[in-house]
């Protein structure tokens, strides 16, 4: 029984992998497209032609592509990110920080995030097409509609700047006391939190009302049981694959796509870390950052699978 | 009326009258809010410094591949960061003259050719080593060192020698020139322990404040330097902060929601939104800095001078000065130069004047659309900009076609490299810096392509020239070369606008660079 799953989780994981190199390969390529190189950037307006001719040997531009992608990968299978060529610091130790200041943001915002889209899902399909459904469908369409930076606008405007509650940019750093911190990022989690609500709250909705329509609910429903039970006891267990997989889906994004709420908020993070990096054409930064969104993207997908494996026996035979 | 309101003033300054008694006081005597506002900064000033508290920044230009090292500052907040922790050998003063900071004396032989320093006694670095002759004289070797990537290399490689013995430093020039202590002022030349060969990143150096923290990108904190040399004149604040904003919005509402003292680069289009929010002071400017379209001399169609001249007048800057800059600036004359330069004279304004424009453009022979690039990155409105001269160029029957340019890569596909296009000059402080930077023919930024030998012959005569009114005369005659027969279209001088928030005092106005020279968290303080 459980050799199955075992088998087909090493397969998904194998899979995984296999993605990944390829990614590394398009992402490698994608940062030699860019226009001009790092030496040419990090001199900017002040570049004369023997301080670019210095620095692009100092940093090893001349060698061929291929031989920088092999060196870069085998760096990267030992753990070894290289150093920024823009500051010469140790690419590993300055992500970390970063890395763990997004995960923290992500956490926070998943925390209130899912199980509000949860509920608020369940509570639409309960009432379904009456006017608590609608509204709770309206407001989570037009928080997903606007884009987020207005959001986080309109957020600072009122929070920070009008009744001054929360503040307005979420510097945040090593040894900040945790209930500072909570207050610096209440803003940019509670912009997140809008932004992948509707999206899984309306996933919930759609994946509950399709179980709904089998013959199952109808008996529970014929049984005498109450709406929410029938909700609770029936529908939901059996929709909870397409729900997992839409929040793993949002849980990939709180990580890998807040680099506009990280700049609004100017919340050190690694949005910042890598819009900062592309404009200095810092190429293993690049690289770096990329290949590990790749893997946060690849890993919540395996994850959203496997449990979709688990939560659904049908999924472990094949036809 | 305005003795009894500078009485008052006074009174607030001396802490026996509080601020907002006298802000009731001077409406009642009909006065606005800013005026009584500057009126109270002018009395605390005169009541002196406060010591104490944090003073925050919050500004743009700040990235995570920022680095301490003084060689490779090149936007504006290791800039202000760098003036907090680092001491000069030199230093511009906001009315525009040389102030001696490290060097206690500067002199020079009669053909300018060879300076001496003295340095001054008694001053001491974060470390606790007192700063010598020898620490002075290897900054200046690693920041002239042809492998350097120092922003100041460019000036440096004019000095051939450099030797310290005792309290002195020798330098010799390659040529000589009369401007040598205004280039020594350059923001990169922080004097540090041997010169900063042995870890140029440390973030060692004589100023006010001590690095305590050090986030490129993110945040830098300093604390006040208990053996600062003048500790009368700069550190009042305990401690500051610069944090990195670089979000425009956020940058503002960060000033508004109070949590940092000051901001650079407000936006001129909102500056008359946030005159409005109580506590907010606008702090704006002339400076050297001037938004320009640069033609390639030696590229055609550019490389006849009727067409320069057709184009230099179809462009409306007064129309531009109003609408792009919102009256924040001052008029250009197609040569780089304004007021804020020593040596400054004035030239008869150019002026819109289509038929005058089409009168050249027909004598130059050419037809058929010109090509101008723009982005955003270009200046700030530089796509507006290039609009309006568009519309204007179109009244005097000259079609220009505008490329709006990604702002990735800009400065190093575009700007330099395509023969007309949008830019933006910071200005430098002498006339001679800013012409050899980007006049000189051999110039690595002779942006324009101006190649005339008789020009750079008046240039290094200037440079060597002591007789004052000699070399105005030199400077203006070469601001009327420039003018009508370069490439540069010069239509704005931008100013520089910063705002303060509520309790900063001891701001003065430096027409250098923004943030009074990048002095402002040095050397302001926060009223009681």
């Amino acid at each position: 029984m459980s050799s199955p799953i075992l088998k087909l989780i090493a397969q998904r994981i194998a899979l995984g992998i296999l993605l990944l190199l390829a990614i590394s390969v398009l992402i490698f390529a994608g940062t030699q497209i860019l226009p001009g190189d790092v030496a040419q950037a990090i001199l900017g307006q002040s570049a004369t032609p023997e301080s670019l001719a210095n620095l692009r040997e100092q940093l090893g531009l001349n060698d061929p592509a291929y031989v920088r992608y092999f060196h870069w990968l085998g760096g990267v299978l030992t753990g070894d990110l290289g150093t920024a060529m823009s500051s010469g610091q140790d690419i590993a130790t300055s992500i970390k920080g970063r890395l763990w200041n997004t995960l923290f943001l992500a956490f926070w915002a998943a925390i209130v995030a899912v199980p509000l889209a949860i509920i608020l899902g369940l509570i639409a399909v309960r009432y379904r097409n009456g006017w608590v459904d609608k509204l709770i469908s309206g407001l989570a369409l037009a928080s997903t509609s606007f884009p987020e930076f207005f959001i986080g606008y309109v957020l600072v405007y009122f929070f920070a700047v009008k009744w001054q509650i929360f503040p307005g940019i979420s510097t945040v750093y090593d040894g900040m006391p945790f209930g500072e911190r909570m207050q610096a990022i209440a803003l940019p989690a509670t912009a997140l939190t809008l932004v992948v609500l509707a999206h899984m709250m309306r996933m919930t909705r759609a994946a509950i009302l399709n179980v709904m329509q089998s013959a199952y609910v109808e008996t529970a429903e014929l049984k005498g049981l109450s709406a929410f039970a029938v909700i609770r006891k029936h529908a939901f267990p059996n929709a909870i694959a397409p729900i997992i997989n839409v929040v793993m889906l949002n849980l990939a994004y709180l990580i890998v796509g807040v680099v506009v709420v990280e700049v609004i908020f100017v919340y050190p993070g690694m949005g910042q870390y890598l819009v900062d990096h592309v404009t200095k054409r810092d190429v293993p930064v690049v690289q770096a950052v990329g290949l590990i969104f790749a893997a946060v993207y690849i890993s919540l997908n395996i994850i959203a699978d496997i449990a979709a494996i688990i939560a659904n026996p049908r999924l472990r035979h094949p036809k | 009326m305005s003795n009894e309101l500078e009485f008052l003033s006074r009174r607030v300054a001396s802490g026996k009258l509080s601020r907002r008694d006298f802000l009731g006081r001077a409406a009642a005597l009909g006065v606005t809010a800013t005026f009584a506002n500057s009126l109270l900064s002018n009395a605390a000033r005169a009541a002196g410094p406060i010591k104490g508290g944090t003073l925050k920044a919050g500004l743009v230009g700040g990235e995570s591949t920022n680095s301490l090292d003084p060689a490779l500052m090149m936007t504006q907040v290791p800039f202000a960061f760098g003036k907090c922790w680092g001491e000069m050998i030199v230093e511009l003063s906001p009315d525009g003259k040389l102030e001696n900071r490290i060097a206690e004396e500067i002199g020079a032989s009669d053909d300018a050719k060879t300076w001496t320093l003295k340095i001054r006694d008694g001053v001491e670095f974060h470390n606790g080593k007192t700063v010598t002759a020898q620490d002075v004289a290897a900054t200046l070797e690693r920041h002239s060192d042809e492998k350097s990537k120092s922003g100041a290399l460019g000036y440096m490689k004019g000095i051939a020698t450099i030797k310290a013995s005792g309290k002195e430093v020798v330098l010799t020039l390659k040529e000589a020139n009369a401007d040598l202590p205004y280039l020594l002022s350059d923001y990169h030349l922080i004097v540090q322990p041997n010169g900063g060969k042995d870890k140029p990143d440390a973030g060692i150096s004589a100023g006010p404040y001590v690095v305590k923290t050090n986030e490129p990108g993110v945040r830098h904190g300093g604390e006040r330097f208990a053996n600062y040399w003048q500790g009368d004149k700069m550190g009042h604040a305990d401690q500051i902060e610069v944090i990195v904003i670089n979000d425009a919005t956020a940058r503002t509402a960060a000033l508004q929601g109070g949590q940092v003292n000051m901001i650079n680069r407000v936006e001129p289009k909102i500056v008359d939104l946030i005159k409005h929010v109580p506590g907010v002071t606008i702090r704006n400017h002339a400076g050297p800095g001037h938004y320009v379209f640069i033609m390639h001399c030696n590229t055609a169609p550019f490389d006849n001078n009727d067409l320069r001249m057709a184009l230099k007048l179809a462009i409306d800057r007064e129309e531009m000065l109003t609408k792009v800059l919102r009256g924040y600036g001052s008029l250009g004359n197609d040569f780089p130069i304004n007021a804020s330069y020593p040596l400054f004279t004035e030239i008869e304004q150019r002026k819109y004047d289509p038929d005058k424009a089409k009168f050249h453009y027909k004598k130059s022979g050419h037809d058929g659309s010109i090509l101008l690039r723009t982005s955003d990155v270009a200046f700030p409105g530089a796509v507006d900009a290039a609009q309006l001269f568009q519309q204007s160029a179109a009244k005097a029957g000259i079609t220009l076609e505008l490329k709006r340019e990604p702002g990735d890569g800009y400065w190093n596909e575009v700007w330099n490299k395509q023969p007309f296009c949008a830019s933006y000059w910071g200005g430098r402080s002498t006339q001679d810096q800013m012409y050899s930077t980007a006049y000189l023919s051999t110039a690595d930024w002779n942006d324009t392509r101006f190649i005339r030998p008789d020009f750079d012959k008046m240039v290094l005569a200037a440079r060597a020239e002591l007789d004052e009114a000699k070399r105005k005369q030199m400077y203006h005659d070469m601001a009327v070369m420039v003018r009508d027969d370069g490439g540069l279209i010069l239509p704005m001088f931008n100013q520089f606008i910063d705002a303060t928030g509520a309790k900063v005092d001891g701001w003065v106005d430096d027409p250098h660079q923004e943030l009074m020279n990048g002095y402002a968290l040095a050397k302001c303080w926060l009223q009681a």
